[in-house]
């Protein structure tokens, strides 16, 4: 038998399993992230003393990830829009544009970790490192998971458009509610560490 | 619009969706903006209360951009209102306690 409210909505919410299954996902992250927030806060505020981020980090590099990473966010959204209006073409070169920009994004990360790496900066060296390297490491592997999901629906998973062209829209659209969330916590993320 | 409803994709659908589109391209010059906007901020010499107020406020403009129109929560259903209300109500929790612990909240003593 199969998984009813996979492809129609159920009547009663308006929702499919899957949209309210990423919203739930997204709503734990949310306090994930947010767990790790608060402790950044109190740490910080009970510090006798606490660097800016731009004396120890490298805005511009940060910027331009940032850039980067909206600009992503731009490609899987117009990814899931090209479904919408029956264009595969146009979706395999929107959604390859998200998996590159993402990829993008981890090498610059990797650079700016292997800087600080060669300087000695280890998360052990003070609290600040801590924060940022607790902070954007797990922000990375929410990147490169996110990438890993796009590139099956780029790949693989693109198999399902010809059987079932609906459902296969609706899972580019729950990968890209992931993907825009790790957008979202960048954008708090660059400000707090980098800027403040 | 979801893709929900892409069972019924016609032309009107079609219309729509380049209606998004612009929205979306709208929204991606916006953001631009607001990261240029941040980075600038950070070069003026604030005192850190109002850098930290200022920095927050034009994260949450692009936080709630990125929300609404690429996420579609401007026009979702309730249930999913009503998931994120809840986990805000948390979220909220959750970052106040730090807040009361510092300030030497009522239930902590030295």
């Amino acid at each position: 038998m199969d998984i009813p409210y996979t492809v129609e909505v159920r009547r009663d919410t308006g929702l499919t399993n899957g949209k309210i299954g990423i919203w739930l996902f997204l709503a734990s992250e949310v306090m994930l992230f947010g767990a790790l927030f608060a402790s950044y806060i109190l740490i910080r505020v009970g510090a006798p003393s606490w660097p800016r981020g731009d004396t120890i980090l490298d805005v511009p590099l940060a910027t331009f990830n940032t850039i980067v990473l909206i600009g992503s966010s731009v490609t899987m959204v117009m990814a899931w829009a090209s479904l919408m209006r029956r264009r595969f073409g146009t979706f395999r070169l929107y959604m390859g544009s998200t998996i590159l920009l993402g990829l993008v994004f981890l090498v610059v990360k990797y650079f700016e970790y292997s800087h600080h790496l060669e300087l000695g900066e280890y998360p052990r060296t003070n609290n600040f490192l801590a924060v940022y390297y607790t902070l954007t490491g797990l922000h990375m592997l929410h990147v490169f998971g996110g990438m890993v999901v796009n590139a099956y629906f780029w790949g693989p998973g693109a198999k399902l458009w010809k059987t079932n062209p609906v459902w296969f829209t609706q899972r580019v659209e729950h990968s890209g509610l992931f993907w825009h969330f790790v957008d979202l916590v960048w954008i708090f993320l660059f400000p707090t560490l980098y800027l403040l | 619009m979801t893709s929900d409803h892409a069972a019924e994709m016609t032309s009107d659908h079609a219309v729509d969706i380049d209606k998004h589109v612009r929205v979306y391209i709208t929204v991606f010059v916006a953001l631009m903006v607001l990261t240029i906007i941040t980075v600038a901020i950070s070069y003026l010499d604030l005192t850190v209360p109002l850098a930290v107020t200022v920095a927050l406020l034009v994260a949450t403009i692009k936080g709630s951009l990125v929300a609404c129109y690429f996420m579609h929560l401007i026009a979702e259903k309730r249930l999913i209102y009503a998931v994120l209300l809840l986990t805000a109500a948390f979220f909220v929790a959750l970052l106040a306690l730090p807040v009361i612990t510092h300030s030497n909240g009522f239930w902590i003593h030295e």
